[in-house]
């Protein structure tokens, strides 16, 4: 952090962060300090920048900078087909790459007019799900970090390895999977993962609340939380909150129950809220998030059926590589769909499901080309990140960082 | 009772009688397309009507249709938790006159949205409380998700920052 004089800051910046205060920007520097967090502090999750106006130790107004990130995924979109951006999912939210595929592949199903066959839909159930407890264990870990509780990181992280363990198993991959298929996914989960995955839910709540018993009593960490940066129903709804930051806000909507995609709907869970809408209740939300998940994985592994889990449709889904290498009919299909794509009719569609950090949609726009003539990521992270001046207001510098640890914005997402 | 889309299609008719809507749906999801020039009327009514209450605007953004005679639209995802039910709005913008009132004081959250918008196609936003660029550079001079901003980016566009010693 450092202090920073009127010369440094850019005059649109400085202006917007004097926009609610009555002082002149003569004398402005004066009285108040301007105080930059980022985009280097460990605990902005990221490369965020805060342009802080503090009076003493407390905030008057905030200002978020973004952008450090920007790689232009939207316009890299509208220049490869709909297959060769799966990849470029997996950099958008780092913690829960799965989850984004699976975001990405229902969209463009959606936009293709197809559908996954059953067991590959139970099998994108239950990666989004680890994925959501994978993304929260490191949340969860992040915020005790963030106000000074290093052990809980250290046993969530523990967690988490479990789930990149599994991955492992699953694709070969730990970090940035590419899991999903337009149509699928890209092959059958082997038994070893699936026993994995039992054996991972049948450990984890022991272990989870091992974790919460070194927290949910500990003084330090709860005074630091309760009460700070507090968001009314109404107005969280108003800024455009999603996820467990809205559900801290006591507002009971997932879209996984209001708008159902793969099956959620023949699932028995649990919508969590918490009526505070502190960062204690966000943190709350998490937690029981992550057990209503396990809750899912479970009556999912039950559920799953046998069969396929790639759609028998060749101009629209790439065929699996053994049969490229064998067959003629393949080979041209396969040779089709990665020269010119597959051509959705023309049309628009928005998909948004619940990913771990809120609505993560995809609207796209298809001219009937091979490629997407639009494709807009509507990402839960920079949404959520509208909301810190008007949370940071009137509090701490200290407590500055417990609330962007309570929204656990990811910058890959926010950012694109 | 009626379904959402014949509930909107019949309030919006009434309330705003003699305006152009077309209604279309594409795979289960309803657009309606409207002027520009009553973009906020339109907004606040669909918002603070208790029988349609859509109180989440989830996502804004512009498509560059590049050839078209009029190039941008805008498009407003916006969602009712009454209804449950999801509704896009789109109005189309010229490049001549390319500005569009904004809805932020409907909707806190268009704020951040049409930043970006702007950013990114350079579309003006009316009454916007603050219009900066939201990704690129403030000295950066073009709206890179136009059609007609190369791929590779243009040489030279981006300033390297001022070494201060």
């Amino acid at each position: 952090m450092e202090k920073l004089t009127k010369d440094d800051v850019h005059p649109k910046i400085l202006e917007a962060l004097l926009a609610d205060s009555n002082i002149t920007l003569e004398d402005a520097l004066e009285n108040e300090m301007i105080l930059n967090m980022g985009p280097q502090h460990p605990a902005t999750h990221g490369v965020l920048r805060l342009l802080l106006r503090l009076d003493g130790e407390t905030v008057m107004g905030c200002v978020p900078e973004l952008g450090y990130l920007h790689r232009g995924y939207e316009k890299l979109a509208e220049n490869m087909n709909y297959y060769e951006f799966i990849p470029h999912t997996d950099r958008l939210d780092y913690l829960s790459p799965m989850s984004n595929n699976v975001a990405y592949a229902l969209a463009v199903e959606k936009l293709v007019g197809i559908e996954a066959p059953p067991r590959a839909q139970y099998i994108r159930m239950i990666i989004s799900e680890l994925a959501r407890v994978a993304s929260h264990l490191v949340a969860i870990g992040s915020l005790a970090m963030d106000v000074g509780a290093l052990t809980v990181f250290l046993w969530t992280l523990r967690e988490r390895e479990k789930i990149l363990d599994i991955w492992d198993i699953l694709c070969g991959a730990r970090f940035t999977n590419s899991y999903t298929r337009i149509g699928g996914v890209a092959n059958d989960a082997q038994p070893e993962a699936l026993a994995k995955v039992k054996w991972f839910i049948d450990q984890y709540l022991p272990n989870l609340d091992e974790c919460e018993r070194l927290i949910n009593t500990n003084r330090i960490f709860i005074e630091r939380l309760d009460g700070v940066g507090v968001i009314s129903a109404d107005d969280a709804i108003d800024i455009g909150l999603t996820g467990p930051s809205l559900r801290g806000s006591g507002v009971e909507f997932d879209l996984r129950r209001a708008q159902p995609y793969l099956f959620y709907n023949e699932i028995d869970f649990k919508v969590v809220t918490y009526p505070d809408g502190d960062s204690l209740a966000r943190y709350f939300v998490r937690a029981d998030e992550t057990r209503e998940s396990i809750k899912i994985i479970r009556q999912a592994l039950e559920k799953m059926p046998q069969g396929e889990t790639l759609l028998n449709q060749p101009k629209k889904v790439l065929p699996k590589k053994t049969e490229i290498y064998s067959r003629m009919e393949e080979l041209i299909h396969d040779f089709m769909i990665v020269n010119f794509g597959i051509n959705p009719e023309p049309g628009e569609i928005y998909h948004a499901v619940e990913s771990s950090k809120g609505e993560l949609g995809f609207y796209l726009v298809s001219k009937g080309d091979g490629k997407p003539w639009k494709c807009k990521i509507r990402s839960p992270s920079f949404v959520n990140l509208q909301s810190v001046p008007q949370l940071v207001k009137g509090h701490m510098v200290s407590d500055v960082v417990a609330i962007l640890g309570s929204l656990d914005p990811v910058m890959g997402e926010a950012d694109k | 009772m009626a379904s959402p889309k014949e509930l909107l299609e019949q309030r919006l008719n009434e309330k705003f009688s003699g305006e152009n809507f077309i209604f279309n749906e594409h795979r289960n999801e309803l657009t309606v397309s409207l002027d520009k020039k009553n973009i906020i009327a339109v907004c606040k009514y669909l918002k603070e009507e208790p029988e349609l209450a859509f109180r989440l605007c989830e996502d804004i953004t512009a498509v560059d249709w590049a050839t078209r005679k009029n190039r941008f639209s805008v498009v407003y995802h916006i969602y009712s938790l009454k209804m449950n039910f999801r509704l896009a709005l789109k109005a189309s913008v010229d490049e001549k006159d390319c500005n569009i009132d904004s809805v932020s004081s409907v909707w806190n959250t268009a704020n951040w949205h049409e930043r970006e918008t702007f950013d990114m196609y350079g579309i003006h936003f009316n009454n916007h409380p603050d219009l900066r660029r939201m990704y690129m550079p403030e000295e950066f001079e073009y709206h890179p998700l136009r059609k007609d901003f190369p791929l590779m980016g243009i040489p030279g566009s981006l300033s390297l920052p001022k070494n201060k010693n």
